[in-house]
């Protein structure tokens, strides 16, 4: 990840501690969020763990030898959550899933690319979206499933997709 | 029977409980009675029967109309009983279950034994005959004779039970009461001296300004700013200056007549800890308590005094001066740390020449105010100027 453009903050020691001032640590999660948002679309990434996390170079600057405790990282997330970019995957807070494109967002990429491939009207694997070789180099590449499947069902919504199960795999109709 | 009369259950002042057992049945005479299942308590003048059930129905029989003990022991069907022969009633007696009885003896039929134990006391007690020497000792001094002759009259008196802790007690905290008020005796004749101490150090600083040339300026400062902060010729004391309010407002203002320059010399701030050493130290001997000297502290804002008390957040409290300015203090401080890069409230109270409390207490509160913000990590705390806020 040396291509990632790390924010000022980053080398900044204090960021590190969550601040007691309500107006400085409001400026103060704003950057973690972008920060912790932008990285993940850097690296496509859609989960995180949260132990896993707490070792990452996200939260852990090793040259600064400075670490976002984890009661601070849950108060990161926490803020992400509230902003509507975070669902927790379950009750124990472990990992979550980031949301850093709404679905609907993802659900009319995809559709645009589907209309633009004239794929419409033919039913492909979820496999095939998202790793198949047509789709390589469109930014819902190896988007994660969970992902993929909120994002079809808002086109299914919109009644412009469908989807279905057959084999044990699943499929999707364009219309 | 008809000796007996109701009572709630507590014991006499200086009545002692000697034994009990439970599972007692009350036989009045060779008749059964309503008391079939209950606990009978021995006690140094009574006996007492308390029902297992209802606790609250409880029989007492004075120890002093018994006038003689048998045994029946137990047989195939039978319990073990105790014979009680009791003297003929005395008229007027408190009201009991029975008004009256044919029989001169009642029996205690132990279902649960513990009769041979309770037989031996219950002989014992009678024999000791408490009841009697404890009223004369409390009462009247007519009662006299014969009860001296046992081991109790000639000891000195042993008091047990609750009333004899409590005496000595008594006895002690006098004692101590005594020996305060001759120590301070003592102080008070140290007290006295200590006025002519002052007055000599008063007579020493004249001396040396008119010699000034004789020693070193440097010198003559120097001892000149001890003897200076030695001595409160007439300390406001509970005394001198009445109790309560008046005493408090007057000690508030001697306190800031006195502390009002060192505080600003100190860059506007004194710990109540610093001031409380301070104070003290130049009254001598009349000390001021903790506590004089907060109430004290609490009225000078109300007084309109040049000095004021003032709570920091962590609970550190501060004399201040009134001329000190908090958003100077803030712009200061926040410049210091923009000068610095980051700083340590050591740091910043070596740079400033301040307490290290009070250096910490700025830097809060600069941070509590935007200036400043903070990196927290096992090596302390450090404090930066606040990028969150001057940057986007």
């Amino acid at each position: 990840m040396a291509d990632f453009d790390w924010p000022w903050q980053y080398k900044f020691p204090p960021f590190f501690t969550i601040q007691p001032n309500i107006e400085t640590r409001k400026k103060q999660l704003e950057a973690w969020c972008s920060l912790v948002l932008e990285y993940q679309r850097h690296s496509k990434q859609y989960g995180l763990d949260v132990t896993e996390a707490q070792s990452s170079e996200l939260f852990y600057n090793k040259q600064l030898n400075r670490k976002l405790s984890l009661d601070a990282i849950y108060t990161v997330l926490e803020e992400l959550r509230k902003r509507g970019n975070l669902t927790w995957k379950d009750k124990t807070r472990k990992s979550c899933t980031l949301i850093w494109r709404t679905y609907a967002e993802w659900g009319k990429m995809i559709y645009n690319w589907v209309v633009a491939k004239s794929m419409m009207n033919t039913v492909c694997t979820l496999y095939e979206l998202t790793s198949g070789e047509d789709s390589e180099g469109q930014e819902f590449h190896g988007l994660d499933k969970d992902v993929l499947i909120q994002a079809l069902r808002t086109l299914e919504a919109e009644r412009k997709a469908e989807l279905m199960e057959f084999d044990g795999s699943e499929g999707v109709k364009f219309f | 029977m008809d000796r007996f009369s109701w009572c709630d259950g507590s014991l006499f002042p200086d009545e002692h409980l000697v034994e009990q057992q439970g599972g007692v049945a009350v036989y009045d005479g060779h008749d059964k009675t309503p008391f079939i299942s209950g606990f009978l308590m021995l006690t140094t003048h009574r006996l007492l029967w308390r029902d297992q059930k209802n606790r609250n129905c409880v029989i007492s029989l004075p120890l002093s109309v018994i006038c003689g003990l048998d045994e029946q022991p137990s047989g195939f069907t039978k319990s073990a009983k105790i014979v009680v022969h009791l003297q003929p009633p005395t008229p007027g007696q408190p009201p009991g279950p029975v008004t009256h009885s044919a029989h001169n003896f009642i029996r205690l039929s132990f279902r649960e034994l513990g009769q041979q134990e309770f037989y031996r006391s219950l002989k014992e007690e009678v024999k000791k005959k408490r009841w009697e020497s404890q009223t004369h000792q409390s009462g009247s001094s007519s009662a006299s004779g014969s009860s001296s002759s046992n081991s109790q009259g000639l000891l000195p008196r042993q008091r047990p039970g609750i009333v004899g802790i409590e005496r000595s007690i008594q006895a002690k905290n006098k004692e101590t009461n005594k020996n305060i008020s001759q120590a301070f005796q003592d102080l008070k004749n140290l007290m006295e001296k200590a006025k002519d101490m002052v007055n000599l150090s008063k007579t020493i600083a004249t001396k040396i300004k008119e010699k000034q040339g004789d020693i070193t300026e440097d010198e003559t400062v120097k001892f000149k700013s001890y003897l200076l902060s030695m001595g409160i010729s007439n300390p406001v004391t509970r005394e001198t200056h009445g109790e309560g309010d008046k005493y408090y407002s007057e000690l508030a203002r001697q306190l800031a007549n006195l502390l009002t320059k060192p505080i600003e010399e100190s860059g506007g701030m004194m710990t109540l800890t610093d001031v409380y050493c301070r104070v003290n130290r130049a009254r001598g001997m009349e000390l001021l308590s903790p506590e004089d000297l907060l109430h004290a502290c609490e009225l000078m804002e109300f007084l309109g005094l040049p000095v004021r008390l003032r709570i920091f957040d962590s609970g550190v409290a501060v004399l201040q001066a009134q001329s000190q300015n908090e958003e100077e203090v803030v712009s200061k401080t926040s410049a210091v740390v923009e000068k610095q890069g980051n700083l340590t409230s050591e740091q910043l109270a070596q740079l400033l020449g301040l307490s290290v409390v009070l250096a910490k207490e700025r830097l809060l509160m600069t941070e509590k105010m935007g200036g400043v913000c903070r990196d927290e990590t096992v090596e302390g705390l450090n404090f930066f100027p606040n990028r969150f806020l001057t940057e986007t």
